[in-house]
C-alpha cells in the first residue's frame, strides 16, 4: 500500500431546485405518483419540442460563479445516445464540447491543511426516469417522473489522492450548492450523486493508471468505503500479476464491494452531436451582472467574517456557516438580543443544534425561532437567570410556544441576586456544618464547592452563582 | 475513407436498427459516400470561420420557471403496451 499513489477524481450529479423540468413544464417535486409529472415532451412523444428553462441556466451560473470558473459565453447542447427503457427518446439531452461552466476550483480541508482541488467543467442535462424491478414477474416497471429534472454535473480533476479528501471535497460541494439554494442535497432521494474515478500507480510514476468508474454511491460513508475497497482491489490485481481494466464498477454496500457493471468500451460509443432542437444558450454579460448581483457571500467569506466581527473560534465559525439558513439564523439572534455573539453562538451549535438533531428538523422548521431565543439569551445577559436554569426554560420554550419570561415569571426561576437573602442562607448552612466550616479553615479548599452546592439546593438553583461565590467567600473567610 | 461490412454492422446495433444481410453492401457503399463528403469539406480553407452549432445564427430562448403541465398519465399510457399502478412495463434489463 505504502509504495502506490490513489489518484480519485469525481463527477457530481446534482439536482436543481427548480419548480419545473428543464426542458419542460412539468413538475419536479419528490414522491409523485408515478408517471403524474411526466408530460410529452419528457415521453418523447413525436414532434415535441424542449424549451429551456431560465432557472436552470442561472443556477448553473450561480454555480460557475461560486467556484470562480470562466462562464460560457455561448454553450451547446447535445445529444448523448444509448438505449434504457428509463431514457423514453433514446438519447440524453447534455453537453459535450460547450459545457455552460468551465474550469474552476474549490477548496478543501483536510487535516488542518487547504488543499485546491480543481473543477474541469459543470455541464447541464437531463435526468433519466426510474426502473423498477421487483414485483412484476419478468417485467420492469418505469417511472419517468425524474426524465426531464435538471441536473449540473460537475466534473472534478484527478486530483484527490485519497479516500478522506474525495469525502472532503464531496462535502465541501454538498455544502456549496446548499447554501447556494441550487440543490435541496437530499441524498436518500438522489438529489446529489457521486460516480468516483479510481486508479492506482506506483509513487513517483507520471503516468496515471487504468481507472474504473464506481457509479452512484450516495452516502459520505460509501464513498469513503467504496472507494478504499477499490483501491486494495487494484493494487491486489496489479501485484499478483493482473490489469486493471476500463470498466465501470457499481458498489454493493451490503457486502462492502465493487462489482462490474458493464464493460465501459462498448458503452461509451454514445454518438454525441449538437442537439438541432436546440439552439446554443447565449450568456450576456447583462445576465452575468444580474446573476453577480444575487450572489450571495460564499461560506469562504462568511466564515472569515464571522471570525473577524463576532470574534468566534473557528469549530464555531465552521459550523454556523455550514448552511446559509443557519448562518442568518445566528445573526439574526445576535442583532435581536444585543448579547455577546459567543453566547448566541454556544447555544445556537449546543442546545439548540442538539435538540434540532434529535428531532431530525432543520434550522428553518425550529420550534424556537430566533426573537425567543434572543429573548432567553437576554436574561442569560442581564443575569435574570443562569446559564443552568436556562436550559430548563429553553427545555419549556421547545415544547410550548411561550417566551422567556412566560416561562421564568410562570416558573418563578428569577435568579436572587439579593445579598441579603443569598447571606442568610449562607449563615443557615455554615451554622449546620461547623466541621466543614474548620475544614476549609484549616486550608482544605475543596470543601467550598460543597458549600455551593448547598445554598444551590436551598435556593432551588436560583442564586446568582457569582454572588453566591462572592458572599460564601467573604464569609467563610470569617 | 470507406467502411467496412463489420463497420455498418456495428453502427445499425448501436442504432438498434435491424438491416438485411443483403442491403449491408448497398449501406456500406453508401455511408462511406457520405464520409467521402466530409473528407472533402475538410480540405476547405476555414481560417477565420466560426464554427457554428446550429445553422440558425440565433441563441436558445429561454422559458420561465412555471410548472405548466398537468398530469395526463391516463391518456399517455392508453397507447402504452403494457402499464401497471402507473407504471410503464418493459421486458426486464437489469445491469
Amino acid at each position: 500500500m505504502e509504495n502506490w499513489e490513489v489518484v480519485i477524481g469525481l463527477e457530481i450529479h446534482t439536482q436543481l431546485a427548480t419548480k419545473s423540468k428543464i426542458f419542460s413544464g412539468a413538475a419536479t417535486a419528490y414522491g409523485a405518483a408515478p408517471n403524474s409529472q411526466a408530460c410529452a415532451v419528457d415521453l418523447g412523444f413525436p414532434g415535441v419540442l424542449p424549451v429551456l428553462n431560465q432557472e436552470a441556466v442561472r443556477m448553473a451560473v450561480i454555480f460557475g460563479m461560486a467556484i470562480e470558473a470562466h462562464i460560457a459565453p455561448y454553450s451547446v447542447f447535445a445529444r448523448k445516445n444509448y438505449f434504457y427503457p428509463d431514457l423514453p427518446k433514446g438519447y440524453q439531452i447534455s453537453q459535450m464540447d460547450l459545457p455552460i461552466v468551465g474550469i474552476g476550483h474549490l477548496d478543501i480541508d483536510v487535516d488542518g491543511e487547504t488543499k485546491r482541488i480543481g473543477i474541469t467543467r459543470a455541464h447541464l442535462e437531463e435526468d433519466a426516469g426510474k426502473s423498477l424491478h421487483e414485483n412484476f414477474q419478468g417485467l420492469s416497471g418505469i417511472d419517468l417522473n425524474r426524465a426531464g429534472t435538471p441536473l449540473l454535473e460537475i466534473v472534478s480533476e484527478p486530483d484527490m489522492r485519497s479516500a478522506k479528501e474525495a469525502v472532503a471535497y464531496m462535502r465541501k460541494l454538498h455544502e456549496l450548492v446548499r447554501y447556494l439554494g441550487i440543490c435541496d442535497g437530499n441524498m436518500q432521494e438522489g438529489s446529489f450523486r457521486c460516480d468516483a474515478n479510481v486508479s492506482v500507480r506506483p509513487k513517483g510514476q507520471a503516468e496515471f493508471g487504468t481507472r474504473a468508474e464506481i457509479k452512484n454511491i450516495n452516502s459520505f460513508k460509501f464513498v469513503e468505503k467504496a472507494i478504499n475497497h477499490e483501491v486494495e482491489r487494484q493494487i491486489e490485481l496489479i501485484e499478483s500479476g493482473g490489469r486493471v481494466v476500463q470498466e465501470t464498477r457499481l458498489y454493493d454496500s451490503v457486502k462492502d464491494e465493487t462489482r462490474s457493471m458493464r464493460s465501459k468500451e462498448e458503452a461509451n460509443d454514445y454518438r454525441y452531436f449538437p442537439d438541432p432542437d436546440l439552439l446554443p444558450v447565449i450568456i450576456s454579460e447583462e445576465f452575468k451582472a444580474q446573476i453577480k448581483a444575487q450572489l450571495p457571500e460564499l461560506p469562504v467569506a462568511k466564515k472569515q467574517r464571522f471570525k473577524e466581527v463576532y470574534g468566534l473560534d473557528e469549530d464555531n465559525a465552521t459550523q454556523l456557516t455550514s448552511s446559509r439558513p443557519l448562518a442568518d439564523y445566528f445573526e439574526a439572534t445576535v442583532a435581536a438580543s444585543g448579547c455577546d455573539a459567543k453566547l448566541c453562538a454556544n447555544w445556537i451549535t449546543g442546545d439548540l443544534s442538539a435538540a434540532l438533531n434529535k428531532a431530525g428538523l432543520e434550522i428553518s422548521d425550529s420550534p424556537v425561532n430566533y426573537p425567543r431565543l434572543a429573548g432567553l439569551l437576554a436574561r442569560i445577559s442581564d443575569e435574570t437567570i443562569s446559564g443552568k436554569i436556562a436550559k430548563q426554560v429553553f427545555e419549556e420554550m421547545w415544547q410550548h410556544p411561550v417566551s422567556a419570561d412566560d416561562v421564568i415569571n410562570a416558573k418563578g426561576l428569577r435568579q436572587i441576586s439579593d445579598s441579603g437573602a443569598i447571606e442568610s442562607i449562607i449563615d443557615g448552612i455554615m451554622a449546620a456544618n461547623m466541621d466543614q466550616v474548620e475544614q476549609y479553615r484549616s486550608g482544605k479548599d475543596k470543601v467550598f464547592g460543597f458549600f455551593v452546592g448547598q445554598v444551590m439546593r436551598e435556593m432551588q438553583g436560583k442564586a446568582n452563582p457569582a454572588e453566591v461565590n462572592k458572599r460564601l467567600m467573604a464569609k467563610l473567610k470569617g | 475513407m470507406s467502411l467496412t461490412a463489420s463497420d455498418v454492422k456495428k453502427i445499425a446495433h448501436l442504432a438498434r436498427l435491424g438491416i438485411d444481410e443483403l442491403d449491408i453492401e448497398a449501406y456500406t457503399h453508401d455511408l462511406s459516400g457520405m464520409l467521402n463528403l466530409m473528407v472533402q469539406m475538410s480540405d476547405l480553407n476555414t481560417d477565420g470561420i466560426e464554427p457554428m452549432a446550429h445553422p440558425m445564427e440565433q441563441g436558445q430562448r429561454l422559458r420561465t420557471d412555471e410548472v405548466t403541465e398537468r398530469d395526463q398519465h391516463k391518456q399517455f399510457q392508453a397507447i402504452a403496451p403494457q402499464v401497471d399502478s402507473g407504471l410503464y412495463l418493459v421486458p426486464k434489463v437489469i445491469e
